[in-house]
């Protein structure tokens, strides 16, 4: 039963796999999205107490919620590329590092954009806005570290460590309302009670899982283009490689290396 | 065992023979706390406030200091490629190691920590609360610092890689052991953080040392 997951492991087939699915999360993340915003803008009511300032959770609770899931990804790929020594995870773990610091960059500035008129402060230095802040810069560690190394594979493999070392601030972050004395309010959506009778009103409720859908569509499609990315590049030696990326009427065509000078010493694949 | 009690011996004796390396953080740690009195007004109340936060994050740096060059002089004389060969598990080397870059460089800092801690204007108790925070927070300090050495060791463009990697890391101490000091400055029981510290040691002392063994592996394999 696992044939296929190995036949998914070999880069080859994963690029033409990704290449296959890619567009669908693509067209329909953004179509989601586009239905939650205007469900969220222009048909929700407003709040009876914060006004319009609520609609910004359309766009700051999905990346939130994505600024942990794809670190807790990151870290599982990690753990994958370490024990079973498999490439394709490597490549997924430094792909996935610049999505999920954007996804937390956004997360801390449409918060602080809602926290001025709510609050009326930019900033506090709450549990939950300081975890989400070190969880930004432990993504720009694995970034850091990445282009630290010369050697891909090293690099790759150094990241894993490091995202599996960090992965201890995820429930910090999650759990940060509940153990610390929090401004930050707790969450509405994840919890038995809130599942079986919402917290929110129907009109609010809807546009916000339509956007958190549309969100995780969307940085399905954008990881796996970039895991994509980061799969030629490192095969970019490789005959199938050769064969996507250079027309078949070019018969003298160079192998795909960078041109010359550029290939460095340990950039092996 | 035999061979981890080997590291650890090593570790003392080339101390003992560069004493300059271990008495640098130290002297580091006073200046850095020395200096913050000058920045605010030194008769200012706020100083006793600012004060377990100014020892905790001294006591950071002055550790992020000695930890920097921890395997660069071991990778230079092949000694760490010693250590990857040895029979023994390798995580186990490494905690020999730290447990003695802890000695040498922590330890004092700890001991140290009350003079400053007074020096600043905390009363006695909380004094007290602050050399065990200090005691139980130091190790995971190095131990965690040691695991970003280990990952940068091999880096060739490591640069200031390291702080940036070890400092989110080391938020957890700083928090709790700041907030078992800011707690019985305002005369609440400091229990709850100083049992999180001691979760945070537990936790550093198993599982830091086998990363850094892969970390190091890696770059170095």
């Amino acid at each position: 039963m696992w044939t296929w997951f190995h036949r998914l492991a070999s880069p080859p087939s994963f690029y033409r796999f990704a290449d296959r699915l890619a567009p669908w999360l693509l067209v329909s993340g953004l179509l989601l999205i586009g239905w939650a915003v205007w469900l969220g803008l222009f048909v929700a009511p407003a709040d009876y107490q914060q006004g319009d300032a609520f609609r910004i959770i359309y766009v700051h609770v999905p990346a939130a919620a994505l600024s942990l899931s794809i670190y807790t990804a990151m870290s599982v790929a990690g753990a994958i590329a370490l024990i079973w020594r498999m490439k394709l995870a490597e490549v997924a773990v430094v792909s996935a590092a610049p999505i999920g610091a954007s996804f937390t960059a956004l997360a801390l500035v449409t918060g602080m954009l809602w926290g001025k008129p709510t609050w009326g402060a930019y900033w506090v230095w709450d549990a939950r806005l300081t975890s989400e802040l070190v969880l930004l810069f432990l993504y720009l560690g694995v970034i850091g570290l990445q282009q630290a190394y010369s050697d891909a594979r090293m690099a790759a493999r150094a990241c894993a460590w490091l995202a599996l070392v960090g992965v201890v601030n995820v429930p910090i972050v999650h759990y940060s309302v509940q153990w610390w004395n929090s401004l930050h309010q707790g969450s509405t959506l994840l919890s038995a009670e809130a599942i079986a009778n919402p917290k929110m009103a129907p009109s609010m409720l809807k546009p916000l899982l339509l956007s958190m859908a549309g969100n995780y569509l969307f940085f399905g499609a954008v990881w796996l283009r970039r895991m994509q990315n980061g799969v030629l590049l490192r095969e970019r030696r490789a005959k199938w490689v050769r064969e996507i990326a250079l027309p078949a009427d070019l018969p003298n065509a160079r192998p795909l290396a960078g041109g010359p000078g550029t290939a460095k010493r340990g950039d092996r694949t | 065992m035999s061979a981890a009690v080997a590291v650890f011996r090593r570790e003392l004796r080339i101390a003992l023979r560069r004493r300059a390396e271990w008495v640098q953080p130290l002297v580091f740690y006073g200046i850095v706390a020395l200096l913050f009195p000058l920045g605010i007004a030194p008769e200012s109340p706020a100083l006793k406030v600012f004060a377990p936060a100014i020892i905790w994050v001294g006591a950071l740096l002055a550790a992020l200091l000695g930890v920097e060059r921890l395997f660069r002089a071991d990778l230079d004389d092949g000694s760490l490629e010693q250590m990857l060969i040895a029979d023994a598990p390798l995580a186990l080397l490494i905690a020999a190691k730290l447990a003695a870059q802890w000695l040498l460089t922590a330890a004092p800092l700890v001991l140290a920590s009350p003079l400053l801690g007074l020096g600043l204007g905390l009363e006695p108790g909380p004094v007290a609360i602050l050399f065990w925070s200090l005691l139980l927070g130091t190790p995971t300090l190095i131990f965690t610092g040691g695991f970003a050495a280990a990952l940068t060791v091999g880096a060739p463009r490591a640069g200031l890689m390291l702080p940036i990697l070890v400092l989110p890391l080391m938020t957890p101490a700083v928090i709790f052991g700041g907030g078992a000091v800011r707690a019985a400055a305002a005369g609440l029981p400091p229990d709850a953080p100083l049992y999180f510290l001691g979760a945070l040691l537990a936790l550093s002392l198993t599982l830091l040392p086998m990363a850094a063994a892969g970390a190091l592996r890696n770059a170095l394999g």
